[in-house]
């Protein structure tokens, strides 16, 4: 634990850790296996009010900062990430419709959220991941309705989500500038939810395809001048990369904590592993890369508690930290050796888990990319 | 309707060590929990409280530190909190205990129902809830599975060595909860935050005027510990090697037979 933790931050880690130890991991193992979380398995985090942590008070949140919550999910995570990033997405979600949205539609958007409901971001098309300005998804303005066509590609929450925030072009000539974001109601016709998507890692999450066939919303449920779409995503990004960062580093920890347990336990060559120096190494080098991980994430945290929007360092922070993750999960199931290779062992999960960590949220590559103009523009 | 819910601060382990000279539990660097009966306890007393609306008050008798279960308490829902504390009930036995919680549920009543754990995993004598009943001089119904009040009527089933009773009774009444009476929920996160900021009274001596003095404390204690011990293992396991099965199940049930199991 690298981190100055206050006496209500050690208080809320322990009541999640109690509530993710004793009734989510009995059946982790079962559910990675079957690629599914059932809802009554999300009602203990619901019941919690794991949903609104830092959502403001005005809103019916619990009003935290972003660096407690993304303690709170940190934990979370060891238990499992998949189960974590449901909540996650729908915390971004609700966030950024408080953030860009008039009061009516944070308070709308808000109070459904609040009752136990989850919420989806449908960005990604087949043809437009890393270049959102490719969007083909149209919004097409019928009197004061909008109608909406698009095929949405792994949506987050798809199948499970009560709200979707999608983006569709209103301006096909206008490029990035002629994206605009909408609230959608699941529940509209015209929406077909796709097939689960048969995931390597992250497999109590749902992911789907999610199409719309001339949906009809009304111009209200616009989110932010008609336009705005592209700079609502990417602020929605800066605050999703810095939060599946804190997920990471929950699958580290884990990864660590296991790899101690079992290099203490095992033995060869009549000691237990870790008196071998090889193996020390590995282990060192895992704790350094976690503690780095989770300083990084705690710090660009309490840059957007004091409202920065964490362009370069969200972008620094998810990379970093999605780049360690590999590595200290795949050491993790080098240690436990060929348990490790094994479904048995919980290693071999944490490294498939954490793949997705380097290609989510905008891919590792584009990060950089992303670290480098801001550093040509910083340096003018 | 208005509940009460006893409370004790417990170590968190079964493996109790204890002080040999004294003949005391040792609790020095052995983290407190609440009670875990005590916890089935305020579940069914906040359960009640959403029936029939009404609250929830929650008494501990211990020293300062005990105030964290009472948080505890509080972050799951219960709406009130006081620490019993005062010099003169140091070293109090279940009799004295007992009598100084009826003082302080009497104080702070009426209460509709009492409620506490059937027994507490320190000291394990399940004497204290039911011996503040006969201080009030109320029913009780110890080890109960499920209670439900109707009117000033109740319905509980008991757990007995034979099987499960069904008593009805009549309030204001004190019960005992057990595992089996429900699962405990979890705080909520803002039940937590709001708990670490509440605050807990303290009910001294001085604000119990009607107390009879020569019952509390060690010196109203009528118990004395002689000596407590953790019992030994004195279990042996004899295997018997299957040649012919129909030989080796005579073998055994005459074995059986000869500890007088069969």
């Amino acid at each position: 634990m690298s981190l100055l933790y206050t006496e209500e931050q050690k208080a809320l880690i322990a009541l999640v850790k109690d509530m993710a130890e004793n009734e989510i991991k009995p059946y982790v193992q079962e559910l990675d296996e079957k690629g599914e979380c059932p809802g009554e398995l999300f009602k203990w985090a619901f019941d919690m009010g794991l949903h609104m942590l830092e959502i403001p008070e005005e809103f019916g949140g619990t009003g935290l900062s972003y660096e407690t919550t993304a303690m709170i999910f940190e934990e979370l995570a060891k238990v499992d990430a998949g189960y974590a990033i449901t909540f996650v997405t729908t915390f971004v979600a609700l966030r950024n419709v408080i953030l860009s949205g008039t009061p009516e539609q944070g308070k709308y958007f808000a109070d459904i959220i609040g009752k136990g409901n989850f919420a989806a971001f449908a960005l990604t098309e087949p043809n437009a991941g890393s270049d959102p300005a490719a969007l083909r998804g149209m919004a097409v303005k019928d009197g004061d309705d909008y109608i909406l066509n698009a095929t949405k590609t792994f949506i987050t929450n798809g199948e499970i989500a009560a709200l979707f925030v999608g983006f569709f072009k209103t301006d096909v000539k206008a490029g990035h500038k002629g994206i605009s974001a909408f609230i959608i109601d699941a529940n509209a016709p015209g929406i077909t939810i796709g097939q689960h998507e048969n995931k390597m890692g992250l497999r109590l999450s749902n992911t789907t395809d999610v199409t719309f066939e001339n949906v009809r919303v009304s111009a209200s449920s616009m989110v932010g001048a008609e336009g705005s779409g592209f700079k609502l995503a990417l602020n929605a990004l800066n605050l999703s990369r810095a939060f599946v960062a804190t997920l990471a580093v929950g699958i580290m920890q884990r990864a660590l904590d296991e790899s101690v347990k079992y290099a203490k336990e095992r033995k060869q060559f009549g000691k237990p592993i870790i008196k071998f120096q090889m193996v020390q190494q590995m282990l060192a080098d895992m704790a350094i890369k976690t503690e780095a991980s989770r300083v990084l994430v705690n710090n660009t945290m309490r840059m957007m508690d004091n409202g920065s929007l964490v362009r370069k360092e969200g972008s620094i922070t998810k990379t970093f930290v999605s780049d360690c993750a590999q590595e200290v999960t795949s050491n993790a199931v080098q240690i436990f050796g060929g348990y490790g290779y094994s479904k048995e062992y919980p290693v071999e999960k944490l490294m498939r888990d954490c793949k997705v960590f380097q290609i989510f949220e905008g891919a590792n590559q584009i990060q950089r990319m992303t670290i480098a103009n801001e550093l040509d523009r910083e340096y003018k | 309707m208005n509940i009460v819910v006893c409370v004790k601060q417990v170590p968190d382990t079964t493996e109790i060590k204890i002080d040999p000279i004294k003949n005391t539990l040792i609790r020095q660097g052995v983290p407190s929990i609440m009670n875990p009966f005590d916890k089935n306890a305020l579940e069914e007393a906040i359960q009640l409280k959403e029936q029939h609306s009404g609250s929830v008050t929650v008494i501990s008798m211990g020293p300062e530190q005990a105030k964290a279960t009472l948080r505890e308490a509080l972050s799951m829902g219960a709406d009130k909190a006081y620490l019993v504390t005062d010099r003169a009930f140091g070293g109090s036995d279940t009799y004295a205990t007992s009598y100084i919680l009826s003082k302080v549920i009497e104080k702070l009543g009426p209460f509709d129902v009492i409620l506490g754990g059937k027994q507490a995993i320190d000291g394990d004598t399940g004497q204290t809830a039911p011996s503040i009943a006969e201080h009030l001089g109320i029913a009780r119904l110890t080890h109960i599975r499920s209670m439900k009040i109707d009117g000033n009527k109740c319905v509980v089933e008991r757990e007995i060595e034979e099987g499960i009773e069904i008593v009805e009774a009549k309030l204001p009444i004190l019960c005992t909860a057990t595992k089996e009476t429900n699962k405990p929920r979890y705080a909520t996160i803002k039940g937590k935050i709001e708990s670490l900021k509440a605050d807990i009274e303290n009910i001294t001596l001085a604000d119990l005027p009607n107390m009879d003095t020569t019952k509390i404390g060690l010196k109203g204690s009528p118990t004395r510990v002689k000596s407590t011990f953790i019992p030994e293992r004195k279990s042996s396991c004899e295997m018997l090697e299957i040649v012919n099965p129909r030989e080796t199940a005579k073998v055994l049930f005459g074995k059986l037979a000869e500890a007088k199991i069969l």
